[in-house]
């Protein structure tokens, strides 16, 4: 489960980001900023061959004391990354993986939604949804 | 707000009411008295039967009574409330006067409302008028009906009765009056600048309003727009306004009557001619964005329409996105996720039956979608053929239920947890939604046709090898087997032995084959005596197209007979032997065929074989003397 889950464009800003509110949202921010960097640098090294599943999962970028963050880049540059607390038993990468697969498939959706300007801030119900799907239910 | 005795009444019509309403003594008395007269209950609600008769005994004509229920705000409130009883009367009485039906009426000094034949001492006090020539806003033909509809008894709820669309039956592309069953959308605005005036004071929460503001502009808006259409806007709220108690299953506000259908119909044709087709999402987005609604909410409504989020609607997918922004437009909140009635709906078009009930529509809609669907997904897994493309294409039409299992079962769960006031869609139709949406979710039946890959590579040599001349030598995923070819297996088990050498490579393939096999003996008893197998190919063409089922084994029957030399699963087709003797010279001369071509496969296959191993050593050798290479390259690093 996630503590948060953040969508950025191409241009590196965010498109949607969400964190389990009881937090300081603002850490999370700032992690998933600096977490951009390591994403630029992964994706900038595996600049051969294009679009293949695996390495549009980036996997883990790094590890911190309180959480995990992994990262996953579309073709079209869009980032997805999602924080993990590494207390919570530690996710298998596959687990990581379907997350990201679900958080595509919904971002299709809303991009093939006309009424979505690419570039704008998400705002579908059913991306909401997913999202809160997938991130750790705050009691 | 609401209070039940006389004198208070008024006071509290007057605070709530706002500062435009003023009644004088004479007023508040005829009013009271008319108020008690009404009452039904006392939770402040006015019986709607008895209003309606009391409008009715107003002797105006049908499309200013419900002018007047429109304006007062009943309708969005969906009941009469004493401050929209009061103001409603007014307005009644401005409507007698020959005032126009408007919020601005009613400050206006204003004699009392006639009623005539009402049982009350109201109507005793004051001689019966014949009604004035009421300017109502449009003057529509047929209306008249629509104040029976009054009588009908409906759910409180049912606040947008399809019925509603009835009366006015105009065409839908008549531009003056926007047509008439499409309330507000102002691809023909008529003058909205002169009724905005009405949003500043219908907006005015009169006595309640409903849980958001906004729905309330748009109810307004609306029904301001509505100039020349008030008339379903009238019919409608006083069909809601005196529908009280008994629940209407077919004023479900989500279902789609048959004259919305229609007019949906010609707003597709305008914009894509062919019902079968797509119209893509900018098209429809513009389209859309003529309605006025903000664009979240219109994008919302896209999620929940476009089923098979491919970012283009079918017909159906259409039919709901406008039906929900007519609703949204109604005042209708939109809901979260697409209600079932209207997912249902979504197939109704096809079916065309919208008034039956609705679990027929369930049983009929759980069968069409299954085998449209199975149709579908059988020849989708086809191969790569146009011919696949192109039965597909008419397909969606039919059953474009979506084909990604993920949706449908998300938007049932959020079905359940939503808390929408409105009580359309019963657990048993949520439930049987839910069994609608498993049956078209199982994982497509013959994909193992494609993961012999040696098939697809045979495809392609005996295409080129020009072996296709033979006749019955179809490509094997598009070309179904023929009817009469489960009929020649079994006498394959009684004259021949299977030829085991070459089952073996398909063996896994063959006994899921069996499975199917019966069941396409079971269905295609009587069709043994069918063409013989020149023919084949043309029939076994039709078959695709007709029975659905059944395609997948067929199809699958055929690449078995025609690539893999098959015969055998026959031996699970002994026990539909019951061939009458009469065919039996025909059967074998099919069985003679089969056996020759069955011959040439074998052939095929063997130089097939022998290539490949061919292409295998050589590949190998490759192999050693890249190995070698490499070795010497790096001597130290290998070990």
């Amino acid at each position: 489960m996630a503590v948060c889950i953040a969508v950025i464009a191409k241009e590196n800003y965010p498109l949607y980001i969400r964190s389990v509110p009881t937090q300081n949202e603002l850490k999370f921010h700032y992690t998933v900023h600096t977490s951009l960097d390591v994403v630029e640098e992964k994706i900038s090294a595996v600049g051969k061959s294009i679009g293949d599943q695996r390495e549009l999962y980036l996997g883990l970028l790094y590890p911190t004391e309180d959480y995990k963050v992994y990262g996953y880049v579309t073709n079209s540059k869009v980032k997805f990354v999602i924080v993990v607390d590494s207390s919570n038993t530690s996710l298998r990468d596959n687990e990581i993986r379907s997350m990201f697969r679900k958080l595509h498939n919904s971002f299709t959706d809303v991009m093939c939604n006309p009424f979505h300007n690419p570039g704008d801030p998400i705002q579908s119900k059913t991306f909401d949804g997913i999202v809160s799907g997938m991130m750790v239910q705050t009691a | 707000m609401e209070q039940d005795s006389g004198s208070s009444v008024a006071a509290a019509v007057s605070a709530a009411a706002g500062t435009f309403l003023s009644l004088n003594e004479h007023e508040q008395r005829h009013y009271s008295a008319l108020h008690a007269v009404c009452q039904a209950d006392t939770s402040g609600k006015l019986s709607s039967p008895k209003v309606a008769e009391l409008f009715k005994a107003s002797q105006l004509p049908p499309e200013a009574l419900h002018k007047v229920t429109e304006v007062c705000g009943a309708k969005r409130l969906g009941y009469f409330g004493t401050a929209q009883f009061y103001v409603a009367l007014k307005l009644l009485a401005a409507a007698q006067s020959g005032l126009p039906i408007r919020l601005e009426s009613v400050t206006a000094n204003l004699p009392l409302p006639r009623f005539v034949g009402l049982q009350s001492e109201a109507e005793v006090r004051y001689p019966s008028v014949p009604a004035g020539g009421v300017e109502g806003q449009a003057a529509q033909s047929g209306t008249a009906p629509g104040f029976s509809w009054s009588t009908r008894t409906g759910a409180l709820t049912d606040m947008w009765s399809p019925e509603l669309w009835s009366p006015p039956r105009s065409p839908c592309t008549s531009p003056p009056r926007s047509p008439p069953s499409y309330r507000g959308y102002p691809y023909s605005r008529n003058g909205a600048e002169p009724h905005m005036v009405y949003d500043i004071h219908s907006s005015r929460p009169v006595v309640q309003m409903e849980p958001h503001s906004s729905p309330s502009n748009y109810s307004t808006k609306a029904s301001v727009d509505l100039s020349s259409t008030a008339a379903v806007v009238r019919s409608g709220s006083c069909e809601r306004l005196d529908h009280h108690g008994a629940g209407y299953p077919d004023d479900d506000p989500w279902r789609i009557t048959e004259e919305q259908l229609q007019y949906y119909t010609n707003q597709f044709t305008s914009l894509q001619p062919d019902l079968g087709a797509f119209i893509i999402g900018g098209v429809a987005k513009d389209f859309f964005t003529k309605s006025k609604l903000p664009i979240p909410e219109l994008s919302h409504i896209w999620e929940l329409s476009d089923m098979d989020r491919d970012g283009a609607l079918t017909f159906s997918e259409f039919c709901t996105a406008f039906h929900l922004i007519v609703a949204r437009k109604n005042g209708y909140p939109l809901p979260e996720s697409l209600p079932a009635t209207l997912r249902m709906a979504f197939v109704q078009p096809v079916e065309d039956d919208p008034d039956t009930p609705e679990n027929i529509e369930l049983v009929e809609i759980l069968q069409s979608q299954i085998n449209p669907n199975a149709s579908e997904e059988a020849t989708k897994q086809a191969d790569t053929s146009v011919r696949i493309a192109a039965l597909f294409e008419p397909s969606p039409q039919l059953g474009t239920f979506p084909q990604r299992p993920e949706p449908p079962q998300e938007l049932d769960p959020q079905m359940k947890m939503k808390t929408r006031p409105r009580s359309f869609s019963s657990t048993s139709i949520e439930d049987a939604m839910k069994k609608a949406e498993e049956p078209p979710t199982p994982p497509p039946r013959p994909q193992k046709s494609h993961s012999r890959a040696s098939s697809l590579d045979l495809n392609k040599l005996f295409q080129q090898g020009a072996l296709g001349a033979k006749s019955g030598w179809l490509p094997p995923p598009p070309a179904l087997p023929p009817r009469p070819a489960p009929s020649q297996a079994p006498h394959f088990t009684t004259e021949k032995p299977p030829p085991n050498k070459v089952q073996q490579p398909n063996f896994a393939d063959f006994s899921h084959f069996r499975e199917e096999e019966e069941r396409v003996e079971g269905q295609s008893a009587r069709s043994r005596f069918g063409p013989s197998t020149e023919d084949l190919t043309a029939a076994s063409k039709q078959d695709l197209l007709h029975s659905a089922p059944q395609k997948p084994a067929r199809r699958k029957f055929h690449s078995e007979v025609s690539n893999m030399d098959l015969p055998p699963p026959a031996m699970s087709l002994a026990p539909p032997n019951k061939a009458p003797q009469k065919m039996l010279s025909k059967q074998k001369r099919e069985i003679q065929m089969a056996i020759r071509k069955n011959k040439e496969t074998n052939a095929v296959l063997k130089r097939l074989n022998s290539e490949l191993q061919q292409q295998l050593k050589v590949v190998h050798q490759e192999r050693v003397t890249l190995e070698s290479q490499l070795e010497l390259v790096r001597p130290l690093a290998s070990t």
